[in-house]
Order: C-alpha cells, then structure tokens, then sequence
C-alpha cells in the first residue's frame, strides 16, 4: 500500500468507530432526548468531514476549474442530498462504503500494474566492465559498442552482443517463454534481458543499450496500451455521453414528478442522488483497458508480443491466416537431399560440385560445400563465369565445368536426365558430358504441421501459403503440412497483390493475419490486417512493421495468442455487460424507488472493484 | 517530437481519458496518449514549440485532475 493508501485506511478505520457509535446511540434512543435536529446534524457531520472533506474539497476545486461531471462533485451531491432529506446517518455511511470502495480498486489496479510490470522485468541494472583487472558496475547505457562486459551466473544479460569467453547455459525464458535454456559458446551471438546460468561470460557488444533486444520490447510493450482496440474506443465515447445524461436525468427525476404530480420533494430528491452515484462510467473505463493490458501481457509471457490491444482483438476475429513459406514454415536453409551421380559416384560428383561453387558465396553454394564437408583444393580452380538465371561455368583441371539448371543443360546441348525431385536441382556437366544432379531443398520447421492444425481447432477457415519457389517444391511442403491453398513462383511484388486479393475475398469482421520472416516482406507485413513476424531471425524492418512479434520464432505460438485474445475479448465484453446490466438494474430500481444509496454505491465502486478482479483474469494462461 | 513523461498520483481512469482528450486540443500537438496503467505520458509535438506546448500541458492537467503531477 502507498502511503496516501494507508492514510486513508486509517481515516476509514477512525470513521468506522465514530460511526458505529452514534449508530449504537442512535438505536439506543439516546438521541430522543435532542430535540433539535440541528445538533444531530451537527455530530454527524464529524464523521462525515472525517471521511469525505477531500471529497467535498475536490469538488468544489474542480469544479472552479470547471470540471463539473466528475465523482467527487457526484458524491457530494448525493450525500449533501442525504442530509437535505435528514438522512444523516445514511449520508455518513455511502460517503464511507465510496471511500472504502475507492481504496480497494486503487489498490486492485496498483496491485494487477504490479504484476504486469514484474513479468515485463526484463530490464537489466547494470553491466560489469573491466577496468584495469577489476570488475565495475556500470549503466548499460554507458557502454559502447566493442567493449567487453562479463556476464557472471545468475546476472541479467545487460547488452546485445557476441561471446568471446567462456560458455554457459541462458534463460530466455523473459524474452521467448521458453523454458529449455540455450546453450551459449564462443563465437556465438547472445540477446540482451535474458539470464545467465552456471558459467561466467566474456561479451563483446554489439548493440547500444537504446537499439539492444530489451529497449525494443520494453518500448513495444510500453506502447502497445496506446493503440486502442474498437471496444476500448466504445467505451471512451459511451463514457462521454454516460455521465452527462445521467446527471439530466437526475436533475428531471428531482424536479419533474414532484411539480407534475405534487408531494414530497425529499423522496425525489433521494431517488436523484442515487442516480448521481450511478453516472460514473469508472468501472468500464478500467477494467477495459485493464483487460487488454492482461491479455497483451499474458501473450509476452509466452514469448509473443502483441503491439497493441487493437491487434489483440483482430487476432480474436481471425479466419485467414497467410504463410510465407522459407523461414516461416521452413527452416530456411538449404541442405542437399539428394545426389545422383551418372557415370561417377556420388562422391565424385559433389567433389566437383563443391569445387565448382568454391568462390561463389550463393546460398545453393554454401549448402553444397557444406553437404560436400571438406576444404575444396581452389588451386584445381580457375576463373569462373556466372551466367544470370542460368549457373556457372567455371575450369576445373582444366576441363569446364557446368553448374546449373535445365536452362543452362540445354543451351550448351548437354544430353541430361531431368530429376523429377523438389527442390532446386543443380545439374552437373564436365567438358560437354552430363555427371548428373544435386537435389537441395529447404526442410520443415519443427511443429509446422501442429501449428496448422492447432491453427484449424482454433477456427482458423483457410490456411494459405506463398512463395517464391516452384510449384512442384511448395505443393510438396503444402501437402505435408496440410494448408489449403497455394500460390507458388511469386514475385516479391505478387505477394502484396495475392494478399490483396484474399483481403477482398474475406467476410464482414473476418480478419486476415500474414506471417513471414520479414525478409523483403516488410509491405505484405504492413498490408495483412494482422502482420505476424519472426523475432529472432527476422529483420529490424519487419518487427518494426509486424503487429505480432514472435519472439522464438515459433509458428505454434500463434494458436496460443489467438486463444488468449478470445479470452481476452470475451472477459471485457463480460465487464462491459455486466457494469452496464448492474448500473441499468440499479438506475431502475431507483427511479422506481426501490433502491437505496448503499446499492447505488455497489453499482458504482463494488461494480469496479469485480470488474477489475475480473479483467486480471486475462493475465492468466492456461498451460 | 516525441516525448514521454512519467506521471504520479493519477488515480482515475477517466480523468487520464479527459487529460488525453484536452491534452490533444493544445496547438501543436500532434498525438497525444495518457496511459492510465503504465501511469505514463507520450506527448508528440512540433520540435520548435515543444518547451511552450510542455507548459500548457501541464497547465490543461492541472485543471482536469490537480492531484496528478507530470514528472518533467
């Protein structure tokens, strides 16, 4: 508790026993014997401005600001209206059971912003720098890049940066929600916000602490409350109109039925306050935006980071989700699956291959010196010539080498056996005869296949995949993984309009979600209705421009964060109903007459208390 | 410019609505966000008026919730 909290504990305790005690008296009969009202009046008034006197100073402050609809000028309202009817004991008691209610939700959303910023804890202290053999702690924002920190066990990672010694386990846990530590080594890059484990490391870094992976998320996070989701927006604009028309409402329930039909002011005049505690939308414009801020929590705590409550509530509607395929439902790299030699073993034939793309550093090339797994001898090499779209020609020996597609087999007229495999075929030739092919091909990511089908049980109608590649290569990936539609041998440039096109294709609310490793796919990102990016190998360009952010770059998150936001939605459209049913109920029962202030203080505060315990609940995750 | 600022003693869900509201009013503001739960501040403003347009914010707040303070 704050200290302005128990401040005010103390002030209801105190209230509480004056109180108690003139109710005693009151029941008691000793007050009978005071004739004057007057002084009943008075002794009242001591617990009351014990309990309300920043209420009524509040005010009448804000008010001289010309800041008239807000609670504290409603509860003076209603209660100096509790003492205009001689109701003193129940003006004392609302003002009390408001106070009370005050300080619990003060202290619910206190305590629920608590536990969402120690998950967001992530943010390292400090970092250990050598000077002159000794280790000092310093502010990660002093430490520029090239120095070396040293990581000790247990320290939060301060900086983005590569190890130079040492080798230990690391939590990512805070960054990915994954609980297998990685094993980090020399040589190896490491992520500023997670743990270290047993062993002490050296690391050069690599990143400022303002452009490091922790300040990233740490400014996503922070920001995400900003962008406003559509039932959030609702609510602000109802609260607008709420609070005014209650308040006419009020003032014609005062003032109207007692000149129509005559009779006692006192008894309107009660019904009014209780209408003016009524009218502040309070409950609805915390537990919304709460609600949200659980939600989005609940998702990084898994390892995926929603950029605004917005994207959270598109992720809900979502029925058309796009996948790009390299990177995103494969692993993106290229491993030789197959090799058939004809006329020469199979050996022979990578050694060639190998020596061929010894000085080409296309990716095909590095997958086949690595297939290949030893140093090609580059002075058997001599110059090679690449010829676009085509391969290369390059003397090996002294003989030429061809390395290439169909194309290039049958422009130099090489007689060759065309491979029926997915995936890129590479053929070989040496001095005009064909020594047959290479088979390099992308393999599927772990858990692809569950993703789509968790993807399918969430109620995600259509999974469709693009790319870049051949027919054959993606029907192949297609059927494994069980997606429904394919488009393949796409332009960077096709992707943005087949995406258009299935963006018209949609229903009504249906939402449309790409997903893509964000490598020249920053427009599709920013295009889809819901941009989903890998974090850890995707570019900087595409977390920046992705609404969805997954930080392990794991496709079977996205199931989870769909039911996180459903449940997200589904526990504020419950707040939402349920504060407004309350409110309507009591606004009823209280024009009829039915009601008291003690109900009408429930529906205000008790209201947004449960509403609040109720939006915490978006925090949770089922496992 | 954008700019955040840290807020104390905000206590109420829609007086940050109504600072956010009046805040996006003051001349030269371009986007305003008053987070009631990260109890934060995001001010985006002209560069060359921004100290001018700060005062007057702090001014528009005081008026619509005198209890909260913006920590400059």
């Amino acid at each position: 508790m704050t200290k302005k909290q128990q401040k005010m504990l103390v002030r209801i305790i105190l209230t509480f026993v004056i109180f108690v005690g003139l109710f005693i008296c009151e029941h008691a009969g000793l007050f009978e014997r005071i004739g004057s009202k007057w002084i009943l009046f008075l002794i009242y008034l001591i617990p009351y401005l014990v309990i309300g006197y920043d209420i009524i100073y509040k005010a009448a402050r804000n008010i001289s600001h010309g800041q008239v609809f807000d609670e504290n000028f409603l509860m003076m309202i209603a209660t100096f209206g509790a003492f205009g009817v001689q109701e003193y004991s129940e003006a004392v008691a609302v003002m009390l059971f408001y106070q009370v209610g005050e300080l619990f939700q003060g202290y619910a959303v206190g305590k629920s912003r608590q536990s969402i910023s120690d998950m967001m804890d992530i943010c390292p202290e400090y970092a250990n720098i050598e000077i002159d053999g000794k280790l000092t702690q310093v502010d990660p924002d002093d430490v520029e890049i090239g120095s070396v920190i040293v990581v000790k066990p247990g320290e939060r990672i301060p900086l983005d940066g590569v190890v130079i010694e040492g080798e230990s386990l690391v939590d990512t846990a805070a960054l990915t929600g994954e609980s297998v530590p990685r094993r980090a080594s020399v040589g190896e890059d490491i992520i500023s916000g997670c743990v270290n484990g047993s062993g002490t490391l050296r690391v050069r870094v690599s990143k400022e602490f303002d452009d490091s992976t922790v300040s990233k998320i740490l400014e996503l996070v922070e920001n995400a409350s900003s962008k406003k989701a559509k039932v959030e927006n609702f609510i602000t604009r109802f609260a607008k109109y709420y609070t005014p028309i209650v308040t006419i409402l009020a003032v014609l329930l005062a003032f109207l039925p007692p000149l129509i039909l005559g009779g006692g002011w006192g008894e309107w005049i009660q019904r009014a306050c209780i209408f003016l505690v009524i009218s502040c939308p309070c409950a609805l414009v915390i537990s919304v935006p709460l609600g949200f801020f659980g939600g989005i929590g609940a998702a990084s705590k898994i390892g995926v980071l929603v950029k605004g409550s917005n994207y959270l509530e598109a992720v809900a509607e979502m029925t058309t989700i796009v996948f790009d395929k390299t990177g995103t439902l494969t692993k993106g790299e290229f491993k030789v699956q197959e090799v058939c030699p004809e006329g020469c073993t199979k050996e022979e034939l990578m050694e060639l291959a190998a020596l061929g793309e010894a000085y080409s550093n296309h990716p095909i090339a590095g997958s086949i010196k690595e297939a290949y797994g030893k140093e090609p001898d580059m002075s058997r090499v001599g110059q090679a010539e690449e010829i676009a779209g085509h391969g290369i020609c390059v003397p090996i020996d002294g003989k030429e080498v061809l390395l290439g597609n169909e194309k290039l087999m049958e422009d130099r007229k090489i007689q060759y056996t065309p491979v029926e495999s997915v995936g890129t075929i590479v053929y070989a030739a040496c001095d005009g005869r064909y020594m047959g092919a290479v088979v390099i091909a992308d393999s599927v990511k772990e858990g692809a296949k569950e993703a789509i089908q968790s993807m399918k049980q969430v109620g995600v109608k259509k999974c469709v995949m693009l790319t870049g590649d051949r027919q054959q290569a993606a029907q192949a990936v297609a059927g494994e993984l069980g997606i429904d539609e394919v488009h393949a041998q796409l332009l960077p440039g096709d992707k943005v309009s087949k995406v258009e096109e299935l963006l018209n294709a949609r229903k009504g609310k249906e939402k449309l979600a790409f997903v893509g490793d964000g490598i020249n796919d920053a427009p599709v990102l920013t295009r889809a209705d819901i941009g989903i990016a890998m974090g850890s190998m995707g570019s900087d360009a595409a977390i920046e421009a992705a609404d969805v952010v997954l930080m392990d770059d794991d496709v079977r998150k996205i199931a989870a964060v769909v039911r996180i936001s459903r449940k997200t939605l589904q526990i504020v459209k419950q707040n939402i109903v349920f504060a407004l049913a309350v409110k309507a109920l009591v606004l009823l029962l209280g024009a009829l007459g039915l009601a008291n202030m003690w109900e009408a203080v429930f529906a205000d505060v008790g209201v947004s208390v449960i509403a609040i315990l109720n939006a915490m609940r978006a925090l949770k995750i089922q496992k | 410019m954008k700019k955040k600022f840290k807020l104390e003693d905000l206590d109420c869900a829609n007086c940050a609505a109504k600072m956010e509201e009046a805040i996006k009013k003051i001349g030269g503001v371009n986007d305003a966000n008053v987070s009631f739960l990260a109890q934060k501040m995001t001010i985006d403003a002209q560069d060359d008026k921004f100290d001018e347009i700060m005062k007057e914010v702090v001014r528009v707040c005081a008026k619509v919730e005198p209890d909260c303070r913006i920590l400059l």
